[in-house]
């Protein structure tokens, strides 16, 4: 980039100095925030993997390698409840995801038509994004109470009562407190030997999921929009005149070309929900039947706990692989394109 | 031109309403949806205390009081001041440390700078759990575990990352002749940044401070695991324990909620228009 | 001299400088205050889980009993909630790793006092206050034992707490009419609850938020089923896991959690007594700090207690101590409060609010509620057994493995599974090695 510009030969000189003193700068600048991230985040992921491999399962620290190395995995592994913490976060990820981002481009798309009101909405849709998590979950498990919450809405506005005049039952789930577990994977095909968990839907998790899209399905529809508006007013003039319904318009034109901004908002938000841990912590803990656990949880369970810090280390560094597998390649493509 | 194009837009004009006012129905019903966790915690705050129950909770309050905000404001007020004391630090200098480190990574490019940055993004990625044993023995040795020092320092590091992207971003945007010329007037490096860039990353600086302050605002673990003394704990790490226990009553859990949303709802509704522009130019939230 | 040239720039870098400095003041003084007060040793930092209603009642006696034997010293109460100290014991133990303990803190005694808190080495020797103050003459036998960690005592014993009794609301009894006497027979509660059950009220409440109450009532019905002496050998190896008595057991416990409350999974041990003091529940299985809560309703009068079906011969202990740590930041003040929760009055003011009996037994019994009266005496006669739920029983790791099994009932209502668990756990906690 500096030969682009000419310049007299003797600023070009004192600048070739400047130049090189800047070069030396630059990075001497940059190394306390570099060398503050390489402790703080490789630094210590490499210390948590190292005591995930270890023998230290007591309050008392003890570094010592485990034989063989990987027993904390194997036993971890083997655990029925972190298969469902495992079973859980896939839940709660794959439908957190549809939901959000399903509602998000519903509500983009819909505000996209002009409609009065427009900004009220917007803002509604938006705002839980600036919430805490931890104020989620206080407001809403009270709301998911089977005793309180909605099923005593429908009572009050008399849903129950209309239920009843066609001999349905009242509407009352139990919402955070039913144990179920809908379907079983193992029904469908085989699966091996070690996999005691039931790979179904956690019912619990429902609500959870709720919450969550109410938080944070607003962050998608503001993806949405902003997309929504750099695509050209040709493009849709071009379609209109092609004769195209304001349906088709959107299914064959504008969706596609949206396409790069679901795959962002989908990395973000699905990292996000792998590593959920302070909405599930506020708004149901673990669960009946450990349904609403996530490894988060159990992280902090176990070591800060039952201080088997073994274990809790290696949950962990299962949530970094994780979060990796979506975040590295997110990363990787977003370099090569720099 | 107008013919052509009235004349389609007439038609659908009238197939639309029909679907205009289902649109309406259901963005009304999503809306009212959206506001119940806020009608719940504004109205039984609201309530005083032998009024507030379950059974109840969808009533609105019978008088007009100030509910249980007196008592959550004098139970959660040094929460309040422990997150205050820790945000602004926090956020002050996150920003100014990424501001630097966006403009060299933007402008100042050596040999690895992409590579180096893509490693310093990942940290704004991971899940916290996998550095939090490590974190704290870290803490405790060098005197700072407990301590909102302590708390501060880990949410300066870890903002780092998602600072430095903003700003990088955002100077990406400024014309390289910018640099250029004052690089040929003979300004360094520092000289260009304090002149040039800070002068003209004002917008850069809102989002970022809009966002790290909502974010370490919003946080948890940390909050729950650094600092353990609970009445310098941060905000949300009070209102967590508030709502576990059975003995305070629930119109003061609300208002708790409340006062805990009320800074960073503030920011969002007079700063909403910047707080889109982040979602967009990062498009990136931890 | 050109980066001066430009005032603009320069005053927004000192703008932006001063914000910086302003937040760093601004912070900064009260740091430096609290670490002078700390050199002066005006303060004492009390850790514990007690924050609920009586509960806190209790501790302000406590604090009470410190402050007239030191009236200068300002009390911080760093008291964490959440239920028999599930996530107060996480934020504890955050606090000794980080090296940053409060001056004193409550502890269970027996095996989580060694395991959380002796075996780590955060805990002083204080036999020489034992000395001093005569306690080994005043406390019983059984409770110095599992105060003892090798030959040295670590804590001093405030409260006794019994675990295995059940509460009920009188008037739904009577309602219903069932009547209870001075002891119930798992068979007579069976049939109370299938009369309740029938008239749509919850027979058993139960909050298993927690993760310490369903093992807490599993513990009950093991005690009620195997008796003292066969519970004791289920922590040192000599009772089988997987034998016949557990199995007894274990679908005892699958009984009971058919009469139980559905939205246990949403509420903590409170919400379930408050179903028995609202009257929608008959009966809930809890340790007896739950009466304090009926005691700060005011509805004392029509809250009944009994031992745990089956359960009388045993007296499940839970007992509150206080211990000294290394490197407490208020040394002097620390010893000062041992002493003060030591004392006859301390625990005699202490225990009609936390809802126990007083550790030592000279103290004037006559001066308890009638509900303490009732379990001092018990104190005395039954079987004094160590709890499993709240610590003294087992190590962290197998009372960790039990309430995950629980956990797992609950859902799958299967004794057998339960059982199978419950024989793996305790296999892999290698007891009585």
């Amino acid at each position: 980039m500096a030969a682009e510009i000419i310049a007299p030969q003797d600023v070009q000189a004192s600048r070739a100095k400047r130049g090189r003193y800047d070069r030396l700068i630059g990075p001497l600048l940059l190394s306390p925030s570099v060398i503050a991230l390489a402790i703080f985040v490789y630094g210590f992921i490499g210390m948590t993997v190292w005591i995930s491999l270890s023998n230290w399962d007591t309050a008392r620290m003890n570094l010592s390698l485990a034989d063989p190395l990987l027993s904390v995995y194997d036993k971890l592994f083997n655990m029925t409840r972190f298969q469902i913490n495992i079973r859980n976060t896939l839940i709660f990820t794959v439908f957190f995801l549809l939901l959000a981002v399903g509602l998000g481009l519903l509500f983009a798309v819909l505000l996209d038509q002009h409609i009065p009101g427009n900004a009220l909405f917007r803002n509604v849709f938006l705002f839980p994004y600036a919430l805490s998590f931890v104020v989620t979950g206080v407001a809403w498990r009270w709301i998911f109470n089977p005793e309180t919450g909605l099923n005593l809405l429908m009572d009050v506005l008399g849903v129950n009562w209309f239920l009843g005049l066609f001999g349905a039952g009242p509407f009352a789930p139990k919402w955070i407190t039913d144990p179920r577990v809908m379907g079983d994977l193992a029904n469908i095909i085989p699966l091996p030997d070690g996999i005691k968990a039931q790979l179904g839907f956690p019912m619990a998790m429902l609500p959870v999921i709720i919450a969550a899209v109410w938080q944070l399905s607003g962050f998608a529809m503001a993806m949405y929009l902003s997309g929504l508006a750099a695509i050209s007013d040709e493009v849709r003039e071009a379609a209109a005149l092609d004769g195209a319904s304001t349906f088709q318009l959107y299914r064959d034109i504008i969706i596609p070309l949206l396409k790069p901004i679901t795959i962002s908002t989908m990395i973000i938000l699905g990292h996000v929900s792998l590593k959920i841990f302070d909405l599930v912590f506020a708004m149901s803990g673990r669960g009946p039947g450990y349904a609403t656990e996530v490894p988060g949880i159990f992280m902090f369970d176990k070591t800060f706990k039952v201080l088997e810090y073994n274990t809790g280390a290696a949950a962990s560094v299962v949530m970094l692989v994780l979060v990796s597998l979506v975040i590295v390649p997110y990363l990787a493509r977003s370099m090569k394109e720099v | 031109m107008a013919t052509i194009l009235s004349t389609p837009t007439k038609r659908t004009g009238t197939r639309w309403s029909a679907g205009k006012i289902l649109m309406m129905v259901f963005l009304v019903f999503m809306l009212m949806f959206y506001l119940i966790p806020v009608y719940i915690m504004v109205m039984n705050g609201l309530k005083t205390a032998d009024v507030v129950s379950f059974s109840r909770m969808w009533e609105l309050p019978n008088r007009l009081t100030s509910g249980g905000y007196g008592q959550a404001w004098e139970k959660l007020s040094p929460n309040v001041l422990s997150s205050v004391s820790l945000v602004v630090p926090a956020t002050v200098i996150s920003g100014f440390l990424g501001s630097l480190n966006g403009y060299i990574l933007s402008k100042w490019k050596f040999r690895g700078s992409d590579l180096l940055f893509t490693l310093m993004l990942f940290g704004m990625f991971i899940p916290y759990q996998s550095i939090l044993i490590p974190l704290i023995k870290f803490l405790q040795s060098i005197g700072l575990y407990g301590t909102i020092w302590g708390l501060i320092l880990v949410h300066v590091v870890y903002g780092l990352p998602f600072t430095t992207l903003i700003f990088r971003n955002y100077f990406a945007s400024v014309p390289v002749e910018l640099v250029e010329a004052s690089r040929v007037d003979g300004a360094g490096l520092l000289q260009i940044f304090f002149q040039i860039m800070l002068p003209l990353s004002v917008p850069a600086f809102v989002v970022v401070g809009i966002f790290q302050f909502t974010n370490i605002w919003n946080e948890f673990l940390f909050g729950l695991t650094v600092i353990t003394n609970p009445a310098r704990q941060p905000i949300t790490v009070a209102l967590n324990n508030l709502s576990g226990s059975f003995s305070i009553e629930w119109n003061v859990v609300m208002a708790g909620a409340v006062l805990t949303a009320l800074p960073t709802l503030l920011i969002y509704i007079i700063l909403g228009k910047y707080f889109v522009r982040g979602i967009m130019a990062g498009s990136v939230k931890g | 001299m050109e980066f001066y040239r430009s005032r603009k720039v320069n005053r927004r870098t000192v703008t932006l400088g001063s914000a910086a400095a302003f937040a760093a003041v601004s912070v900064f003084p009260g740091m430096k205050l609290a670490a002078q007060e700390g050199e002066a040793e005006d303060q004492l930092e009390i850790f514990s889980w007690w924050t609920a209603g009586s509960e806190a009642a209790g501790l302000e006696e406590l604090f009470n009993a410190f402050r007239e034997m030191a009236p200068d010293v300002e009390i911080i109460n760093a008291a964490v909630a959440g239920g028999a100290g599930a996530n107060a014991q996480a934020a504890l133990q955050t606090r000794l790793a980080g090296g940053d303990p409060p001056d004193s803190w409550q502890s269970h005694l027996a095996k989580e006092l060694n395991a959380r808190y002796v075996d780590p080495g955060y805990c002083e020797s204080i036999d020489d206050l034992w000395e001093e103050e005569g306690w080994a003459d005043v406390i019983p036998e059984g409770l110095i034992a599992q105060s003892t960690i090798g030959d040295v005592k670590y804590v001093i014993p405030v409260g006794v707490h019994r675990g295995n009794v059940v509460f009920f609301n009188k008037q739904v009894l009577t309602d219903n009419g069932i009547e209870v006497g001075e002891e119930l027979s798992i068979d007579d509660f069976v049939a109370a609850a299938d009369t309740l059950m029938a008239a749509g009220i919850t027979p058993l409440a139960l909050g298993s938020k927690d993760g310490f109450e369903t093992p807490h009532l599993f513990e009950n019905v093991l005690a009620a089923r195997l008796g003292p002496e066969v519970y004791n050998g289920l922590w040192d190896g000599t009772t089988d896991w997987a034998g016949d008595e557990v199995k007894a057991a274990c679908e005892d416990m699958v009984k009971m959690l058919g009469y139980v409350n559905d939205d246990h999974p949403a509420l903590t041990w409170d919400g379930a007594m408050s179903k028995v003091i609202e009257g929608t529940a008959a009966f809930t299985s809890m340790g007896d700090w739950a009466y304090g809560n009926a005691v700060v309703a005011g509805v004392e009068d029509n809250i009944g207690y009994v031992a745990h079906p089956g359960s009388a011969a045993s007296y499940i202990s839970v007992v509150d101590g206080f211990v000294l740590p290394v490197d407490a930041p208020h040394p002097n003040n620390a010893r000062t409060w041992l002493k003060a929760v030591g004392s006859a009055d301390a625990q005699l003011a202490f225990a009609p609010n936390k809802g126990c009996i007083p550790a030592r037994t000279d103290v004037d019994a006559s001066q308890l509620n009638e509900y303490g009266q009732w379990s001092a005496g018990d104190f005395a006669k039954a079987a004094v057994l160590a709890s499993n739920a709240h610590g003294a029983a087992a190590d962290p790791q197998f009372q960790a493995a039990i309430g995950e099994a629980c956990v797992n009932l609950l859902v799958s209502l299967d004794a057998e599974a339960f059982q199978m668990e419950l024989a793996d756990a305790a296999t892999a906690a290698e007891l009585g090695a």
